[in-house]
């Protein structure tokens, strides 16, 4: 008998349907991964099966747990979902209290699932169990990392000996080398435990990892399923087929030759944080960049890696004028700056992708006005002319013109951040940061902005300076890799040698992370 | 904010009617009251409700219905022009806390604690010692007590703003603190302002009569609700008739701007709106 069995189950939200006529079955013991874009329904699927969706879903279809359907009382289902279902969630952060210490959060857990007289024994094995110290339980969440949060989560949800856990993007919050840690622990718990799993993610790779059987679902519908191998060596459907080329990064051919002459030189480069405190017990200042010179060549495409917290982020404001430098400078095209002086011309030449395209837009502003907003920077030019800028960086990167009337809400993720590079696009800039250009984008989209951007290089001659932690998608993209860690730069060469025989432990580590290849 | 968004929300739409029912009531007696409002006729006081004074007549003789449209008008244009004074300075000073940050922020916050720290009856007083009571007197008062409500309401939204990225990419963009303030964080707080002017009105319309009621606002022959109710205030016992017309006004017109005041917010706060769907993104 399957553990979880889902019979034409339909989620509506007023009227609109969220998740339609989908059937699956979980067996007892099976890894099962559920894979899909932003919006295809995943989320709340999993939300269904632990009876936990929204008062204003209209549901119709069969949810059974263990041969049985969910009990209708609320204090019965809250009792099932306490001993039989352990949820992680993709933020540890929201789903932790942050008054609570740790340990206190565990027993209130220990509690609920009726096992108080043991919790003094209980909890260090739990700790243990998830790979944290029996120290962390009296630490707050926020005095611990990502990856120990999302361990904690773990801990919490195992309290109860569990039949089903759920893990809903359980990673997508944490950087590359947790990421992995995070998923061989479920991987380890759920084989000791003989515990089914319930994955979902929108990443193919990490589904393929750690699952034994995958469905994959588009628009609220189950496109297909069956055991990983099956679906993804051989997929039926044309979706899974797309899913499956756009994980594959391939390398974009390099259609310039990087000119030698650089255009941005770093030099002894610092930002220095004073830290809190008072008199002699004050801490240490923080050097988030300490002393990095590098240079970018016109042309080149230069990738900058690390894992959070490096100080990327940091330099990339600095050379973008967002931020000063303590100490050191920048030359850019000749003229020195530290920052913030940058001076408009200058400014002009030089731009920023954000990471995340849904607040890189005002909602109140029309597209076509956000566009526009950089060409303040080449002085007054004539409303023709912006016209027609404004066009020439709309059709670059595969836009109408008509859609710059439109509001940011009405736009997709893939499409904002086509705007948002049209945007950078606007004053003909030489150098354009890219902070996590795809990062926050479905897997499916990011191979088209990937290719997107190694085209506009070529036909624009531009330079990039690319910030990510994905070292896939740096390979496929970079000419030369700069490997950052606490500020400091540690390792640097072409993508192939670096990854073909990394030197620094760090650059081990970021390679080690990576998750195999999908068949 | 749409016309659905309205009819999502019961309370917004009852809120907002009877608001500007009375709103409109006093608006009608700039031109036309059944009574002019200064005939006294001592030989018709004290009447209660009848056919020709639908809501009575006062210790003077005065048509009450006449009064209490034209009170209610007072008690707008105070509030109102209270509230234009507190929006109008506050605002910019909580924009230019976030847009500058800094030694200015530091300014801005001490100063609005400084003016909360006094309330508005007592600059009130402060201003009816130095140019004698009046209207301007309370619209002055209730203006000063308004600002540091909106300097920290500007603050506190445009402070959220600040921290997206579009804010970044103006800056990018070459725009100064002014305008980053002015195209970016003020239209990104309007809905939070809106909200909070209709709070401040009601708020104003009690302050209003406050003041009027301890003889520092509205003089006579111009009348209020605050006033009405002082000069109903030693015939309570014998005529209560002539308190509670002018006091449940007060009430009916605080309630309903309060309960406007509640919709709006519910109706353009973006947490709230559409929630069922945001529990399905992802």
């Amino acid at each position: 008998m399957a553990l979880v069995e889902l019979a034409d189950l339909t989620i509506a939200f007023g009227g609109r349907p969220a998740v339609s006529g989908l059937s699956l079955r979980i067996e007892r013991g099976d890894r099962f991964g559920i894979i899909g874009e932003s919006g295809s329904g995943k989320s709340l699927t999993a939300l269904a099966i632990a009876g936990l969706l929204p008062e204003t879903a209209t549901v119709s279809g069969e949810v059974q747990f263990d041969g049985v359907p969910l009990p209708a009382d609320e204090r019965a289902l809250a009792r099932m979902r306490g001993k039989r279902i352990g949820m992680v969630f993709q933020e540890p952060m929201t789903a932790l209290n942050p008054l609570m210490r740790i340990g206190e959060q565990i027993e209130e857990a220990i509690a609920l699932a009726e096992l108080s007289e043991a919790a003094q024994t209980l909890l260090p094995g739990l700790l243990g169990e998830v790979g944290l110290e029996p120290g962390h339980a009296a630490r707050f969440p926020h005095q611990l990392s990502g990856g120990q949060r999302q361990r904690a989560m773990i801990a919490m949800a195992l309290v109860s000996q569990p039949e089903l856990m759920i893990a809903d993007e359980p990673t997508s919050a944490l950087d590359v080398i947790t990421q992995r840690t995070v998923l061989d622990l479920i991987t380890e718990i759920c084989t000791r435990r003989h515990m089914t799993l319930l994955f979902i993610s929108h990443d193919i790779r990490a589904v393929a990892a750690l699952c034994s059987r995958v469905g994959v679902m588009r628009a609220g519908k189950l496109v297909e399923q069956g055991d990983t191998e099956a679906v993804l060596g051989a997929p039926k459907a044309d979706y899974t087929r797309r899913l499956l080329a756009a994980s594959r990064m391939d390398r974009q051919a390099a259609l310039i030759k990087p000119h030698d002459r650089p255009l941005l030189a770093v030099k002894n480069l610092s930002r220095v944080y004073q830290q809190a405190g008072f008199w002699f017990w004050r801490n240490p200042p923080l050097r988030a960049v300490d002393e990095v010179s590098f240079e970018i060549g016109a042309g080149e495409c230069v990738a900058l890696v690390g894992p959070s917290g490096c100080g990327k982020t940091t330099l990339a404001r600095m050379i973008v004028g967002l931020d000063s430098a303590s100490e050191g400078h920048m030359v850019l095209d000749g003229s020195p700056y530290r920052g913030r002086d940058l001076p408009p011309l200058l400014r002009a030449g030089l731009s920023l992708v954000f990471q995340d395209p849904f607040s890189s837009f005002d909602p109140r502003m029309s597209m076509g006005d956000s566009l526009a907003e950089p060409l303040h920077l080449l002085g007054r030019l004539s409303g023709e002319e912006q016209a027609a800028r404004l066009r020439e960086a709309v059709e670059a990167v595969g836009l109408e013109t008509g859609m710059l009337k439109r509001y940011p809400h009405e736009f997709s993720g893939g499409q904002r951040q086509r705007l948002a590079i049209a945007r950078a696009l606007v004053t003909r800039p030489r150098l354009v940061v890219l902070d996590e250009p795809v990062s926050a984008l479905d897997v499916s989209l990011r191979g088209e902005v990937l290719h997107l951007l190694s085209r506009l290089r070529a036909e624009h001659g531009l330079s990039y300076l690319i910030i990510s932690h994905d070292l896939d998608m740096v390979a496929a993209m970079a000419d030369r890799v700069l490997v950052m860690e606490k500020g400091r730069i540690v390792e640097e060469g072409t993508p192939e040698h670096l990854f073909a025989a990394p030197q620094h432990r760090l650059t081990r580590a970021l390679m080690a992370a990576r998750l195999p290849d999908v068949a | 904010m749409t016309w659905g968004a309205i009819r999502q929300h019961p309370s917004l739409y009852i809120g907002l009617i009877a608001a500007a029912a009375f709103a409109l009531l006093g608006l009608i007696s700039l031109w036309w009251t059944p009574y002019p409002i200064e005939q006294i006729a001592i030989a018709r006081r004290f009447h209660g409700p009848m056919a020709e004074h639908w809501l009575g007549t006062d210790h003077l003789g005065r048509d009450m219905l006449s009064l209490v449209m034209s009170g209610t008008l007072t008690s707008f244009v105070v509030a109102a022009l209270g509230v234009l004074i507190g929006v109008g300075l506050g605002v910019p000073m909580g924009l230019a806390a976030v847009a500058w940050g800094g030694a200015l922020e530091w300014l801005v916050l001490r100063l609005s604690d400084l003016t909360f720290a006094f309330p508005a009856i007592v600059v009130a007083i402060l201003i009816a010692a130095l140019a004698g009571p009046g209207e301007t007197n309370a619209i002055i008062a209730i203006g000063v007590f308004n600002i540091p409500v909106f300097a920290r309401v500007a603050r506190g939204g445009a402070l959220a703003v600040a921290t997206q990225d579009f804010v970044a990419a103006a800056r990018l963009a070459g725009l100064g603190n002014w305008a980053i303030a002015v195209r970016h964080l003020l239209p990104n707080i309007m809905s939070l302002l809106i909200v909070q002017g209709t709070i401040q009105l009601s708020l104003g319309i009690l302050a209003e009569a406050g003041l009027s009621y301890i003889g520092l606002g509205t003089q006579p022959p111009a009348t209020s609700l605050g006033l009405m109710l002082r000069d109903a205030q030693s015939l309570f016992l014998i005529h209560p008739w002539l308190s509670v017309v002018p006091g449940l006004t007060i009430v009916f017109v605080v309630i309903a701007l309060n309960i406007a005041g509640d919709g709006l917010r519910d109706a353009m706060d973006p947490r709230l709106r559409r929630e069922g769907l945001a529990h399905g993104a992802g």
